[in-house]
């Protein structure tokens, strides 16, 4: 029954989609005032809440594990913890998708309700954007991914769910990263209805800006999340890995990155239309690749887990109507749009273009590197590309890009000297060379992580140079914003070039009792015996680590066997220290009663992720001042009318 | 432990009783040359497993990755030199096994279209910055 009406609900916020898209489109004729166009607003409004209801059907019947949808049967267990039960609900590709869509819908409706500021003409092109690329979806999952289809008779026990994903921070991770592509998707309609109606202006920008940094910080905060499971959980003790999954979260990452500051650019200066217009453009299509290429089955790797061939070409018909229309309909009106204000290459805007240029290279080198073995396959000739090719390929525009991000905050608007700022261009090149100079005396260290540890240096002084003069208490909240992300780029760069550089390893066989070393650590293998868990069994090992003959500290890596679906994993122990983390992991039983363990010392590993959240952080500051800032000007603007209206009355 | 291997083999499943055989002796044991064992590492981390999804052969427990390591570890310790090492895994397993793509008839786009893009930045900021004057 409550599978039903979540289908119906589904149902019916596609017909309620197709009519936002028709309305809004009809509108542009009629005229924003036309009875049709005044159906788009709630049009939107409804189709939220009934994909809301869709959502909360799918949640119930995971929660109570109704084992006669066929979505549960497959994907969850009666014996599984709560939370993973109702997390399961997302983790599986039609509940990812219905998660997606629904998200949109929310965000379709608020904006339906709330948004003002721009021509009504413009909001319902908007509008019908929004709904045409919510369609697709709808279409999606109505057609070929439905979530509530019954299975006859019911099955008796679930077939469970991955291990692997039994996981709090795997729950999390992939719908932060849908709520950035949402984000991308809203902001990508405005850009579509700025485009319909010619209204590329400031005003677009400022209602653009909070969605397209909302997106950022949710994908930010969803990379760097990952990239910690994957490092806590796979027990390789690698963070990152160039696997085509992870590239296709950091593509839109890094085209939202460039609209964020293009689209900066343009609620403050006017300058930059039609780039801003342009990296909407492929912020979303990357977001779409994104979805679907994951979904496709095409990338085969270790987070694939949705693999389903033959949905593939469905998702490839679609991606090539959403990407193919959006490059489309760029194509076809860009050159109606003009440039706006001019700037000359020393001033923030140059600095902003140029380094919006690097990400647009780097974008490509991964789009390229991510999608060329997938050609040569479908030739039958099979070709990796990974690190080796990925880390030098991409330095080429991420090494002038750390510069240029170092000097542009810098810089006045519109025009600029560089003697203005002569003192402190020199404090920053004098850092740089100096941790080139005294980093490489170290000596042992790779060409990359030694330019990697030097800018950390030169860009970790720098992103705070902006504050010099300034008083601190009356800086505005982006500002700080700014200085804090800028600051939390240079901190991950830091932990990636030390793990790269200083990382130890330590594979050995030991017998219960022996002891090994793993750079300034100690381990000794106490014992190792048998664990249950409510779903597992498992051989931990009981180990005594001591940092530089300190204070012994008690670790249990375990390898744990799951019954449902019986699958293998490693829960590998990780030591942190404010300098680094010991990785421990327990391998197998080696002859002569040893056990193989796996240690490593990485020294400042942790700074990656402390630098992604600092740069999220950034984000959310950033976000909280200019949302603050609107509904300032709002209230302003109400109180200001009012007074009118009341100095009228009596007239 | 010979009795399972035994019955796999009798039951005709060779490569169960593949998975049975202990691991070859260097698959999870250093080279005592500190020098030597880093430059394996660093091999072994550009190496695919060619039983794994989009995993090094460093990081993967299939037997198939531990023989690679095995492989990789004697050739260095013997002296031979790690793009050697990595020329003679890819003549057996082909250009799949190696994540470093080597510049061929297959693979040149990868070269040529970063140089391509050079250009094309040079050439739009060029653009920009040559107007706005």
């Amino acid at each position: 029954m409550i599978a039903e009406l979540g289908l119906a609900a589904l149902w019916l916020a596609a017909a309620l989609a197709f009519l936002q898209m028709a309305a809004g489109a009809l509108a542009l004729r009629a005229g924003p005032d036309s009875e049709i166009a005044r159906l788009t607003r709630p049009g939107a409004v409804v189709q939220g809440a009934l994909a809301l209801v869709s959502f909360a059907a799918l949640l119930y019947v995971f929660a109570v594990t109704d084992l006669s949808v066929a979505l549960v049967a497959a994907n969850s267990h009666s014996l599984k913890p709560w939370i993973y039960k109702v997390s399961g609900a997302w983790g599986n590709h039609e509940g990812s998708m219905l998660l997606w869509v629904t998200v949109m819908a929310l965000a379709g409706g608020l904006i339906a309700l709330v948004e003002r500021r721009l021509p009504e003409r413009t909001m319902q092109a908007t509008l019908a954007a929004q709904g045409f690329v919510a369609l697709g979806f709808y279409a999606f999952l109505l057609l070929s991914s439905n979530p509530f289809a019954r299975l006859e008779p019911a099955a008796r026990e679930g077939l469970g769910l991955n291990p692997l994903l039994q996981d709090i921070g795997l729950a999390l991770h992939p719908p932060t990263l849908y709520l950035g592509y949402v984000g991308l998707s809203v902001a990508f309609s405005f850009a579509v209805g700025a485009l319909l109606t010619r209204q590329v202006t400031p005003d677009f920008a400022r209602v653009m800006r909070p969605w397209v940094l909302g997106a950022w910080i949710f994908l930010t905060l969803g990379i760097t999340a990952g990239s910690y499971w994957a490092y806590y959980e796979l027990g390789w003790g690698g963070w990152w890995f160039w696997d085509p999954v992870e590239n296709a979260s950091l593509m839109p990452w890094l085209a939202a990155t460039a609209l964020l500051h293009s689209v900066s650019v343009l609620a403050s200066r006017d300058a930059l239309r039609v780039w801003t217009i342009m990296l909407g453009v492929v912020a979303f299509s990357m977001s779409m690749v994104g979805t679907f290429l994951v979904r496709s089955g095409i990338l085969t790797s270790v987070h694939a887990f949705a693999v389903d061939p033959e949905r593939g070409s469905f998702i490839l018909a679609l991606l090539a109507i959403y990407i193919g229309g959006a490059l489309l309909l760029f194509a076809l009106r860009a050159a109606t749009i003009s440039e706006g204000e001019r700037f000359s290459v020393a001033s923030r805007e140059g600095a902003l273009v140029f380094n919006n240029v690097m990400l647009s290279g780097i974008l490509a080198i991964v789009l390229l590197g991510t999608l060329y073995p997938l050609l040569t396959e479908a030739f039958g000739v099979r070709v990796s590309v990974g690190p080796p090719y990925f880390n030098p390929v991409s330095a080429i525009f991420a090494i002038p890009m750390f510069a240029v991000m170092a000097v542009g905050p810098l810089l006045r608007w519109r025009r600029d000297r560089w003697g203005r700022i002569g003192k402190q261009l020199a404090l920053i090149a004098a850092l740089l060379l100096a941790g080139l100079v005294l980093i490489s005396m170290i000596g042992g260290i790779a060409l990359l992580p030694l330019l990697g540890l030097a800018f950390a240096l030169a860009l970790g002084v720098a992103s705070f140079l902006p504050l010099r003069g300034r008083r601190l208490a009356r800086t505005p909240l982006a500002t700080w914003g700014m200085v804090i992300a800028h600051f939390g780029i240079a901190v991950s760069l830091f932990g990636m070039a030390s793990e790269s550089a200083f990382s130890t390893e330590r594979l050995a066989a030991l017998e219960i009792g022996q002891a090994t070393t793993v750079g300034p650590w100690q381990v000794e293998l106490a014992a190792v015996g048998p664990q249950a868990g409510p779903n597992w069994t498992a051989l931990a090992g009981q180990m005594v680590a001591r940092y530089d003959g300190g204070n012994p500290v008690e670790i249990v890596p375990m390898a744990r066997s799951f019954w449902a679906p019986p699958q293998q994993t490693s829960e590998s122990v990780l030591v942190t220290r404010w300098n680094g983390q010991l990785y421990a992991v327990l391998g197998d039983a080696a002859e002569g009663g040893r056990w193989q363990v796996r240690l490593w010392w990485k020294p400042f590993v942790t700074f990656i992720w402390y630098g992604g959240g600092l740069i999220a952080l950034g984000g959310m500051l950033s976000l909280i001042g200019r949302v603050a800032g609107d509904l300032k000007r709002r209230r302003v603007r109400r109180r200001a009318r009012q007074r009118r209206e009341d100095a009228e009355v009596p007239a | 432990m010979r009795r399972a291997v035994l019955l796999a083999v009798l039951m005709g499943a060779p490569l169960a009783a593949q998975d049975a055989m202990p691991p070859a002796p260097y698959a999870y044991r250093q080279l005592d040359d500190a020098a030597q064992e880093a430059e394996a590492q660093d091999l072994m981390e550009t190496l695919r497993c060619l039983k794994c999804q989009s995993q090094s052969i460093a990081d993967s427990d299939a037997p198939m990755a531990g023989d690679m390591r095995h492989q990789v570890r004697i050739r260095i310790a013997a002296g031979e030199d790690p793009a050697e090492v990595r020329g003679w895994l890819m003549d057996r397993y082909g250009d799949y096994v190696s994540y470093s793509p080597a510049m061929n008839v297959r693979t040149w786009p990868l070269f040529a279209v970063p140089g391509v893009l050079i250009l094309i930045a040079a050439a739009v900021l060029f653009r920009r910055f040559r107007r706005a004057r």
